[in-house]
């Protein structure tokens, strides 16, 4: 056995920024020293703190590596041949305090979170089914096979108290026992309706598992990262819901946006197949089961469970109208279907083996376990976390995520994405949970959770979310598509100046009515930012409509540049980048910038050398004459 | 483009089949030709304007051809508000096209797309497979020269 072994993240996020080549350079550099039979150097999925990658990882010590370069890794290596620590350059640096800390254990962005869907996420190879089996891996499916009936295992998730971590929290132990129950009425029907045409020699499954892995959300990436991190844990999750409600038959719906995620997926299925834990008789027991990956083509819709079944099906995913009989009822080719998003699935194996009551130890009265988010924007520390439910908004924006950096103050926490809602800092002690999240106008949504500080317009960012959700409605109710259109065409008009002191009761209308008139949840939720925002931000709506000013300077029709005098050293620099020509002066004679030509595209700003920082931006439109006086 | 075609469209294709077949074909093509639509139809067996139907449906189909080099800007909500907007301009700029739009002489096409799933690196582009995360305006103008210089050599 090795005595070191560095971890090389191969996420998406340090994937992008060279892993691949750090991991080959460090694995040369370590042989290239003759230690290469006392350290390993291991792939790992996502360790979740993206923004610091390229990230390594030297156990047993847990010296955590930042932003590591090719050119790094021969310190590395010499560092593990002396058995000394990794440079300092590399080790990670408290953004507020500036304090060096070379031990991820005392990171307070990993110190604070309680991880358990992704335990293995950042450990483990994700493309080496023995290094899931070391874990523990597969063990809740032997478990469940050989000691346990459908009938327990599905008490013993409900007991657990999980709740749907897609974003919907409906309980997944009752979601399970209902698919079971109509399994079974649809196997019985079908071996009646069997015996009338016999001979057709036609055998359809009579239920299917379906994991919900199109992550659409913008600004999440939780499910991406359990994917490519650890995808036994998904398929193990799979096939014990399979056992548990009857089904042979399970699919992956993944976005087609992941290929690392997918490729990592079919590596998975084909070595469970292998070792006999998918396929006929697994684990030598009268089941079978086996999945199938289907990549989703970018609808933002298949989320919704009908709507993914039509595109499971071949067809547009369009939510079936209403009253629409559930998917556990009658789902992919009108057979009773369990869906459950990764996160779920990827759960199931700590209740199975440490058991419901553990789970259940965990979290809230009504919200049980930890919750995964995606914690990106204006913090400090961004990256992939997994809290217990509820834990204060506050401590995961300020203790995890490290504050807000650049002395910049906090403004609001999204969460939920498009469907979800703004909270201002007088919600921060909000307690993470599915039902205080909903209760504040927000939801838990599929865990985005976007910081924004001072410098984010809401107004801009509530259009933003609605220029998204108006282009992914998929057209059936036309109050969602047409009132989100005319939401959009509303706000629009306020961040180009031309808001009407209506405006903000005719949005609050508009909103509402679209909730009551759409069939699924999109347009249910597709007016939550912008009346999220009107309700806990409406001065800066205000600002927008009577001062004509955008606060936060991001609105370009309500903002203006200009040159400080006092400031200016008349170098020129500003006045030759100008795409517009729109700034006078010369040398030695003070620049000034002419309104009525700016664009206001911020060239200028960001070409004022520091030193000088003689140019600003300001809310409100100047105009020429005011300037000059 | 027939040849191609038989191979990976099935001659009985399966009704549920339809999107992973189509799959196959952009991946192929780099779009969705009209005949490859007419040969999809008559091998599932599904009609010619449903096929279409399900095509346009989904943001991943197009039906005009890409250029070579695949630009595509995270319109997540991590990049927006770290300044998304003003890449794709100065990406614009420097391409010269808008987005959605290819540059003429086929090297470049320019997408918005919602989100690439890589928040910790906003704000972020993928030029074909590759990210460029922490992006700042002043490096646009580097990844596309680079690039250029790169492919003439």
């Amino acid at each position: 056995m090795p005595d070191k072994t560095v971890l090389v993240c191969q996420g998406t996020g340090c994937v992008s920024a060279g892993a691949e080549q750090i991991h080959i350079s460090l694995e040369r550099e370590i042989a290239e020293l003759g230690l290469g039979g006392d350290v390993q150097v291991k792939r790992t999925g996502c360790h979740g703190f993206c923004q610091q990658g390229p990230l390594a990882v030297v156990e047993p010590e847990g010296i955590f590596c930042t932003r590591v370069k090719v050119e790094d890794t021969p310190d590395i290596a010499q560092s593990l041949l002396s058995q000394k620590k990794p440079p300092e350059r590399l080790f990670y640096r408290d953004p507020l305090t500036g304090k060096v800390i070379p031990h991820y254990r005392d990171i307070t962005f990993y110190s604070r979170q309680q991880r358990t869907v992704l335990k293995n996420c950042g450990y483990i190879d994700p493309e080496e089914i023995d290094d899931y089996l070391a874990v523990g891996g597969y063990e809740a499916l032997r478990k469940t096979l050989l000691e346990m009936s459908p009938e327990q295992v599905i008490d013993t998730v409900k007991r657990s108290g999980l709740r749907g971590l897609g974003g919907g929290g409906f309980p997944t132990g009752r979601k399970w026992e209902s698919c079971r129950r109509a399994s079974q009425e649809s196997r019985v029907e079908s071996r009646e309706s069997g015996r009338k045409t016999l001979g057709s020699g036609l055998q359809t499954p009579d239920s299917y598992v379906v994991c919900n892995a199109d992550e659409g959300d913008p600004g999440a990436f939780q499910d991406r990262s359990v994917l490519e991190g650890d995808p036994h844990s998904v398929l193990e999750g799979m096939i014990i819901a399979g056992y548990a409600v009857g089904a042979r038959v399970g699919y992956i719906y993944v976005r087609a946006e992941y290929p690392l995620a997918v490729k990592r997926l079919e590596i998975a299925i084909a070595q469970a197949r292998e070792k006999g834990f998918l396929g006929k008789n697994i684990l030598g027991n009268d089941f079978d089961f086996d999945i199938e990956i289907f990549q989703g083509a970018g609808a933002f819709v298949c989320g919704e469970s009908t709507a993914l079944v039509l595109s499971l099906e071949g067809k547009r995913g369009m939510p079936k109208p209403l009253p629409r009989p559930r998917t556990t009822q009658v789902g992919l080719w009108d057979k009773p279907t369990l869906l459950n998003n990764v996160k779920t699935f990827a759960s199931i194996r700590w209740i199975i083996t440490r058991g419901a009551d553990w789970f259940a130890g965990r979290g809230t009265k009504k919200s049980k376990g930890t919750a995964i988010f995606s914690l990106t924007g204006k913090t400090a520390n961004c990256g992939l976390i997994e809290v217990p439910m509820g834990i204060s908004l506050r401590e995961i924006v300020f203790d995890i995520g490290g504050g807000i950096p650049g002395g910049k103050a906090f403004k609001a926490v999204q969460t939920g994405g498009p469907s979800g809602g703004c909270l201002p800092a007088e919600l921060l002690d909000t307690p993470v949970d599915f039902d205080s999240l909903t209760d504040a106008g927000a939801m838990m949504g599929s865990g985005g959770m976007v910081v924004v500080d001072e410098d984010t317009c809401m107004v801009d960012l509530a259009r933003y979310f609605l220029d998204f959700t108006q282009k992914e409605s998929c057209g059936q109710c036309s109050l969602c598509v047409l009132g989100t259109l005319q939401m959009l065409n509303i706000l629009n008009s306020i961040t180009c100046g031309r808001g009407r002191p209506e405006d903000i009761d005719l949005l609050i209308e508009l909103g509402e009515a679209i909730k009551m008139g759409s069939i699924c949840g999109l347009g249910q939720t597709a007016p939550n930012p912008v009346l999220t925002t009107v309700r806990y931000f409406r001065e800066e709506y205000e600002a927008h409509i009577y001062e004509r000013k955008c606060p936060a300077r991001v609105c370009k029709d309500l903002i203006s540049y200009r040159i400080l005098p006092d400031k200016c050293k008349a170098c020129m620099i500003c006045l030759r980048g100008c795409p517009v020509e729109a700034i006078t002066g010369g040398k030695k004679q003070i620049h000034m910038i002419d309104q009525d030509k700016c664009t206001r595209c911020g060239v200028c700003l960001d070409v004022c050398p520091e030193r000088f920082s003689a140019v600003e931006c300001i809310p409100g439109r100047l105009d020429n004459t005011l300037h000059s006086a | 483009m027939e040849d191609r075609l038989t191979e990976i469209v099935p001659s009985r294709g399966r009704k549920g089949d339809l999107i992973p077949i189509l799959q196959r074909i952009q991946a192929e093509f780099g779009y969705l030709p009209e005949e490859a639509i007419v040969k999809v139809a008559e091998s599932t067996g599904v009609a010619e304007s449903r096929v279409f139907g399900v095509a346009s449906f989904y943001a991943q189909f197009r039906f005009t051809p890409m250029g070579r080099n695949r630009v595509m800007v995270c319109r997540g909500t991590a990049c927006h508000v770290k300044g998304a907007p003003r890449i794709l301009e100065e990406i614009e700029k420097v391409l010269k096209i808008k987005e959605g739009e290819t540059t003429k002489d086929l090297e470049y096409t320019l997408e918005s797309v919602a989100c690439i799933g890589c928040c910790g690196l906003a704000p972020c582009i993928m030029v074909n497979k590759e990210v460029h995360g922490r992006l700042t305006t002043k490096e646009i103008s580097d990844i596309f020269t680079t690039r250029g210089e790169c492919d003439a050599g």
